[in-house]
């Protein structure tokens, strides 16, 4: 049976939630290994969830909000990248930062939101499963 | 019965809030086939009715409907719920009726949580049924956990100032502008060219009727110059918007006229000793007008602007001026305004063949576009309302048009601009009808003509004889010594090559954005389409909305318009600005941050992070403090908190932890 990965992803209320409604409303298929959780900004997503969501059985988390200065909260994007892009360093000593991507999708890129969770999947896949989640199973 | 009613609610509120069991019902949308064809909703209910929590499950057709809503009131009343849980479309379309239809049965509606299972499940993983399924039992569960945490909360009324900014002073914003003053409300009208009238200004005829453009438009310039709450502010720039809805702080920049607008009466003296001459622009360049000039005899205000980057300081302006008006030194003005609400009409362009040379623009002097046939053609135009061809200025014979250019073409817009079929066929139908010995060969894709009156002038064409011919041109060149069109076409409907000569080829050019664009999309906060026209909150059901409260749009700055279309979409806007002008107050989200002050220290890492100014320090006790009219709810302060004193209601670390630690389940588990 072929390796298929959970993918969490966080999309922010104004545009990657809108893209990725647009893609639904678009029918543009992709696979059905991501659930989304909204919040209002990209801005509001703590380190603590990704590592959480790694450590409860996703083999990857997809970040995603508007593009830079595309913010609906002005700058909330900028904070972020930062965090995430720190986040990913800190995930750099475990070997687990490929498995963190951050990506900006408008509102009306609702194909462009398709692509990147198929992209993500299958780079996840290629990943195999999160070694966290292993040693979680055997204990 | 009314009474009762509200009575029983009552207790049952009461009743709720004392308990602290959480009592979950939830509810799964078909949605007819769009979520029921792909989703097995029963099993998803039956699944989540085995969760902990979970009271009553139950499946409808269409859970938005009356009866689909009345199912949740029942069982809110019957099961003594306190937290509703609906699986369904968007959030972001159907929130609010679901969050009033359990506030109406006393739950607070932020015990409403909503699960998309159609536009991120059931839509876009169509050919999976069964792992649609688990996805959606997946989401389902999620949502569950999360309800469980959801607090009550409520939504803030902030005060409304009345009065209102209209950017864009085109047709539409020249329609919002009027009936918001009509209507009694203070307005600013802001355009940046020197008059108001927008492209619509600068058509000669406008399609269907035929009516002379300007001679209908001229009339509502002036009305809304004189309207006594209407204050036009011309040749001015939007520079900073600050602020919320009900209460945007706007900086407008009024750019030098280099003259007093107040002294100069339009008289034009200046701009007849002015020696400079430049090409005029409001000609698309053709012709010239004077380095000090009035743009054009209707504009309002009909005063004078001086084109500093051409003036070559003589000064024979000054002396020419009676009132002496003019003042070279004239630094650019600045106005702050307060406003409830923004109308942005900021328009569009047509798009430039330059660049790419389409059919050959810009390299043969005999192709023109579209606008330029406009002014050609205009009686107050270069030629007097004569079509000459560019190379000799004699009077073309044969002439092609060429539609879709710069639209429905991959390499540049994939859009149809709407509205250049019937402009080509009107240009057609005029020239045809001045001089009758002339030959219009009309080259096109389809011929889109959906409007009242519309198909009626297409047929008036043919019968005139206006020729059409289905197919792209392939091929256009130029004859050096005639400077004649030669097209090579596919005649797709004889099926055959046909090499065409004409005396002068014109270009339909499509609706494009202009430049100004992104700087209004960055300034108000609003997003953009794929096709870099501005988006409106919902396509169908909120045209004129944006997402941002108390912004709208109108006009061809969120998608091609003919003029009637953008009249209304002025109208519309005026109308919905009007809802937060008189009721002088809005409702905003309950959602923002919180601070307990037990846990802050003070330590002030929060405050950089807000972008709203929402954050202030009290010095004497060293905690922070979130005002709520100002916090728009990001929650990007509460992610920078090290002590976790921050939190963002609706969006609490805890309900964002319920959804990650629940969204996927070991193999064992699930096993």
């Amino acid at each position: 049976m072929t390796f298929e990965p959970n993918i969490l992803s966080f999309c922010c209320n104004w545009c990657s939630y809108a893209g990725a409604d647009l893609a639904g409303v678009s029918r543009f298929q992709y696979p059905p290994n991501i659930r989304i959780i909204r919040v209002m900004c990209s801005g509001r997503i703590e380190p603590a969830f990704i590592l959480e969501a790694l450590k409860n059985g996703a083999d990857g988390v997809l970040v995603t909000g508007c593009h830079i200065g595309d913010c609906h909260y002005i700058e909330g994007n900028k904070n972020a990248e930062i965090r995430i892009n720190n986040t990913k360093k800190a995930l750099e000593k475990l070997g687990l930062d490929k498995r963190l991507r951050l990506e900006w999708v408008s509102a009306s890129e609702g194909a462009r939101f398709a692509e990147v969770v198929r992209d993500f999947t299958e780079e996840i896949k290629k990943l195999g499963q999160n070694p966290v989640k292993e040693v979680k199973i055997n204990e | 019965m009314n009474d009762t009613e509200t009575k029983s609610t009552e207790t049952k509120s009461a009743d709720v809030k004392s308990s602290d069991e959480k009592r979950v019902g939830v509810f799964v949308c078909e949605c007819g086939v769009n979520i029921g064809g792909v989703v097995n909703t029963k099993a998803v209910a039956d699944y989540v009715a085995a969760l902990p929590g979970v009271k009553v499950t139950s499946v409808n057709k269409f859970t938005c409907s009356d009866s689909g809503q009345a199912d949740i009131q029942q069982k809110i009343k019957e099961h003594n719920l306190n937290r509703v849980v609906v699986a369904a479309c968007s959030p972001k379309t159907h929130e609010p009726t679901f969050r009033a239809c359990i506030e109406e049965m006393g739950l607070n509606q932020y015990f409403l949580e909503f699960v998309n299972i159609r536009d991120h499940c059931s839509w876009i993983h169509m050919w999976e049924k069964e792992k649609a399924t688990e996805k959606a039992k997946d989401l389902v569960r999620m949502g569950i956990e999360r309800s469980k945490l959801l607090e009550p909360l409520e939504a803030s009324e902030v005060p409304v100032n009345d009065t209102a900014l209209v950017v864009g002073g085109g047709v539409a914003g020249m329609q919002a502008a009027l009936d918001l003053g009509d209507m009694g409300f203070k307005v600013y009208l802001v355009e940046k060219e020197p008059s108001i009238g927008g492209r619509m200004a600068r058509f000669d005829k406008v399609f269907p009727t035929n009516d002379c453009s300007i001679c209908i438009l001229g009339p509502k310039m002036v009305e809304v110059a004189r309207n006594k709450n209407i204050t036009i502010m011309s040749y001015s720039e939007v520079k900073e918007v600050e602020g919320f809805v009900g209460n945007f702080n706007v900086k407008i920049e009024h750019k030098s006229r280099y003259l007093d607008i107040n002294m100069c009466t339009g008289c034009a003296k200046c701009s007849e000793v002015c020696p400079v001459e430049v090409p005029y622009d409001f000609n698309e360049g053709f012709g010239t007008r004077k380095a000090i000039y009035v743009s054009f005899p209707q504009a309002v205000p009909l005063r004078a602007v001086l084109d500093m980057e051409n003036c070559i300081k003589c000064k024979a302006c000054a002396k020419a001026c009676e009132r002496g008006a003019i003042n070279y030194e004239m630094q650019p003005t600045y106005t702050d305004l307060n406003v409830g609400v923004i109308i942005a009409a900021v328009g569009f362009k047509t798009y430039d063949p330059e660049p790419r040379h389409d059919f050959g623009y810009g390299l043969y002097d005999n192709v023109i576009t579209a606008m330029e046939f406009e002014r050609l053609l205009n009686a107050a135009g270069p030629t007097g309302g004569h079509i000459v061809r560019p190379s000799d200025c004699k009077e073309p014979i044969r002439v092609g048009f060429v539609n879709c250019v710069g639209s429905r073409d991959k390499n540049t817009n994939i859009y149809c601009s709407g509205v250049c079929c019937m402009y080509t066929i009107k240009n057609a139908q005029l020239l045809k009808e001045k001089r009758p010995e002339t030959d219009h060969t009309i080259m096109y894709i389809d011929i889109r003509t959906p409007f009242r009156g519309y198909e009626e002038t297409y047929n008036r064409a043919r019968n005139l004889g206006v020729k059409f011919l289905r197919g792209r041109p392939v091929e256009v060149k130029e004859d050096p010594t005639t400077k004649n069109i030669c097209v090579r076409v596919e005649d797709t409907l004889a099926g055959e090559i046909r090499n065409l000569e004409f005396d002068l080829l014109v270009l339909a050019t499509g609706v494009v954005p202009h430049e100004g664009i992104n700087q209004i999309q960055q300034l108000l906060k609003l997003s953009k389409a794929a096709d870099g026209l501005l988006m409106e909150a919902h396509p169908k059901l909120r045209p004129v909305d944006t997402t941002i409260d108390g912004v709208y749009l109108a006009g061809a700055a969120s998608g091609p318009k003919d003029i009637p279309y953008a009249v209304s979409q002025g109208s519309a806007c005026a109308s919905r600005a009007t809802i937060l002008l008189k009721n002088r107050k809005a409702i905003t989200e309950g959602i923002t941050a919180v601070v307990d002050p037990d846990v802050c220290v003070g330590c002030g890492v929060c405050l950089p992070m807000c972008p709203f100014q929402a954050i202030k320090m009290d010095e004497k006790e060293k905690k922070a403090n979130v005002m709520k009219a100002l916090c728009k709810g990001c929650g990007t302060c509460v992610t920078a908190c090290p002590t976790g004193a921050l939190e963002q209601s609706h969006f609490k670390n805890s309900q964002i932890l319920a959804q990650v630690k629940n969204v996927f389940k070991f193999p064992e588990v699930a096993a």
